[in-house]
């Protein structure tokens, strides 16, 4: 077992899950079960090897124009300049309003924020 | 072509000649296909929410250009219908969760509006995994769809719906999102040609996020041309996806006339193991002789970090879950639960009665690989993994034009078959997420079936940005089985 009782209403806490009491169980065999599988991962030396985080870094492979570029100026092409009102206009306040649960027109309302 | 005689297998080009000569209407076309839906649909499932309003709309603007006998743009009438996790301005979008039964967008998804703005009529939206979150489209929060080759079994996942609309002729193509093998799964499944271009080929603001460095969106289609045609519409660079990428986009159709006679096809014995339905074997290793039949030359690669995807992608997708799906939160959007008495309350009430088992699971999973004292064991680790998987196809493809490979290690499995345990589900990607952690993009199209009828896929890999080599060697694949 990796994951504990403990582990499971601590991440879900983070998570900002709730999960009820038949969840938790279910939760707490499917994680270990999954995590158990994912372990073989160990099996390899990574020592050495960078991480990747993202796709393009590897398109440099097919572009040596682009590999020979240092560092974010492959990605000149996504930059632009600032303008004022961005790439387009910010949506109309009723639109961005519109799919609320609950609003006064103006602003979203929430319960009040209570500590715990 | 009258509304009915129209064949059942459209394609783009039929519908759109039709319409071009006068034999049809755009509008004709959109109510013949309602009325398949309205027919066939309640036993298939594949359609969560119709939008006729906007589709006859569209159908009067094309008609209208075909009256003046004016050149019709691409897709002129074609009917066509949009994954769940797409968003459509003033069309409800679900995702196919609860946390967002009542969401209608204040925008378009760039390749919805770039299909429409290319004549396409948009139907509707279809049914998927919750978030996109599954392989069997079992994990919808209003309805499972049924496979229209065999109704007792899936249609794979997660777009399970775009696979199943166009095998059942509901749509002449759809739109689907590939995360871990989401399109070319349920391709293989149904029967039809389904395609995950390059990362960054095709923009994707307005996709619903579930994993943003190995989202993709791609079609389905019943041809190989028309998956080109679809994806020469939505392709290309879009300022408001900083993902997508400055890369010209060449013609695909005219590219799919030029001869494979040369091409070096990859085979990874990898790909070929113990957990390969002998059925699936036999038709993916007659699919590849038939390529060295056409002249291609088959060269055996090695991928070695095979076996190590699966546990490094459920490491990658989960923790990037995680982060794009903490903005449900009831506060902006979506569905709230009533009665909380403070802020904090209020988030986990709606979120445990919004979002179903599995996307709780993932979101698990990756708060747990991005919490503090595991992120090196796992997230990292994962990382560094993708990298490693990453360089086997860079090798691979100094040898090759493209792979070919199973989509999936079985033809479509039973309803309920594997709904209770995850890991067994998650092993149904086997053979598709490498391409997701590497970039690079796949198609699969059909290349035999088994003895019970069932569809089996073959997939083809090919090099970043090359759709065209990878569209090519399945065109010619796919004539090749016409012939006689």
């Amino acid at each position: 077992m990796k994951i504990t009782e403990k582990d499971v209403t601590y991440v879900a806490e983070l998570a900002n899950l709730e999960l009820t009491p038949n969840e938790r169980v279910r939760m707490l065999h499917d994680l270990n079960s999954i995590l158990e599988y994912i372990d073989r991962l160990n099996q390899l030396d990574t020592s050495r090897i960078e991480p990747m985080a993202q796709v393009a870094d590897r398109y440099g492979v097919e572009a040596p124009e682009n590999a020979s570029r240092p560092g974010s100026d492959r990605f000149a092409y996504a930059t632009r300049d600032d303008v004022k009102e961005g790439l387009r206009k910010s949506l109309p306040h009723e639109d961005a309003v519109k799919n609320a649960p609950e609003t006064d027109g103006t602003f979203f309302v929430v319960p009040k924020v209570i500590e715990r | 072509m009258t509304a009915s005689t129209a064949p059942k297998a459209s394609h783009i080009e039929s519908v759109r000649s039709a319409i071009a000569e006068r034999r049809t209407t755009a509008a004709a076309c959109a109510e013949e296909f309602y009325a398949r839906i309205k027919k066939d649909d309640a036993e298939i499932g594949a359609f969560l929410t119709l939008c006729e309003d906007r589709a006859f709309a569209q159908a009067a603007r094309i008609d209208k250009i075909a009256a003046e006998g004016k050149p019709l743009p691409a897709l002129a009438g074609v009917p066509v219908a949009i994954k769940d996790v797409m968003v459509t301005r003033g069309v409800r979008t679900t995702a196919a969760s609860r946390i967002l039964d009542n969401f209608v967008p204040p925008y378009d998804c760039t390749a919805v509006a770039r299909l429409e703005a290319a004549g396409a009529v948009i139907l509707g939206k279809l049914n998927c995994d919750e978030f996109a979150m599954g392989s069997s489209t079992e994990n919808s929060a209003y309805h499972p769809v049924r496979n229209p080759r065999d109704k007792t079994r899936v249609p794979g996942g997660s777009s399970g719906g775009s696979a199943a609309a166009v095998a059942a002729g509901m749509a002449v193509a759809t739109l689907g999102s590939d995360t871990g093998g989401s399109i070319r799964q349920p391709a293989s499944f149904c029967g039809v040609v389904g395609l995950k271009p390059t990362y960054g080929r095709v923009s994707r603001y307005g996709l619903i996020a579930f994993a943003s460095s190995l989202d993709h969106i791609g079609p389905f289609a019943n041809t190989v041309k028309d998956a080109a045609l679809v994806l020469q519409t939505i392709a290309g660079r879009d300022p408001m996806d900083s993902t997508s990428a400055d890369v010209p986009v060449p013609d695909y159709v005219t590219d799919l006339e030029k001869p494979v006679r040369g091409l070096r096809i990859g085979v990874a014995k990898e790909y070929f193991g113990s957990g390969l339905g002998a059925e699936v074997r036999a038709a993916v290793e007659a699919a590849i002789q038939k390529l060295a039949d056409l002249g291609c030359e088959i060269v055996p690669v090695s991928l070695p970090h095979t076996e190590y995807a699966i546990p490094a992608y459920y490491i990658v997708a989960t923790a990037e879950a995680s982060a794009n799906l903490a903005r449900y939160d009831g506060v902006r959007y979506g569905f709230r639960a009533r009665g909380a008495r403070t802020l904090s309350e209020m988030y986990r009430q709606t979120r445990d009665g919004g979002f179903g088992m599995e996307v709780k699971r993932r979101i698990m999973l990756g708060t747990y690989a991005l919490s503090a004292g595991y992120y090196d064991a796992y997230y990292l680790k994962a990382q560094k993994v993708r990298t490693l998987l990453a360089r086997d196809f860079d090798e691979a493809f100094t040898k090759v034009d493209v792979i070919a490979a199973p989509t999936a290690p079985t033809p479509a499995f039973k309803l309920g078959e594997k709904m209770d345990d995850p890991l067994a589900m998650y092993l149904a990607d086997v053979y598709t997420v490498t391409a997701n952690l590497a970039g690079i993009p796949g198609i699969s199209l059909p290349c035999g079936k088994s003895r019970e009828g069932l569809p089996i896929g073959l997939q083809i890999f090919g090099r970043h940005f090359d759709e065209a080599t990878l569209l090519r060697v399945a065109a010619a694949f796919e004539s090749s089985r016409e012939l006689p």
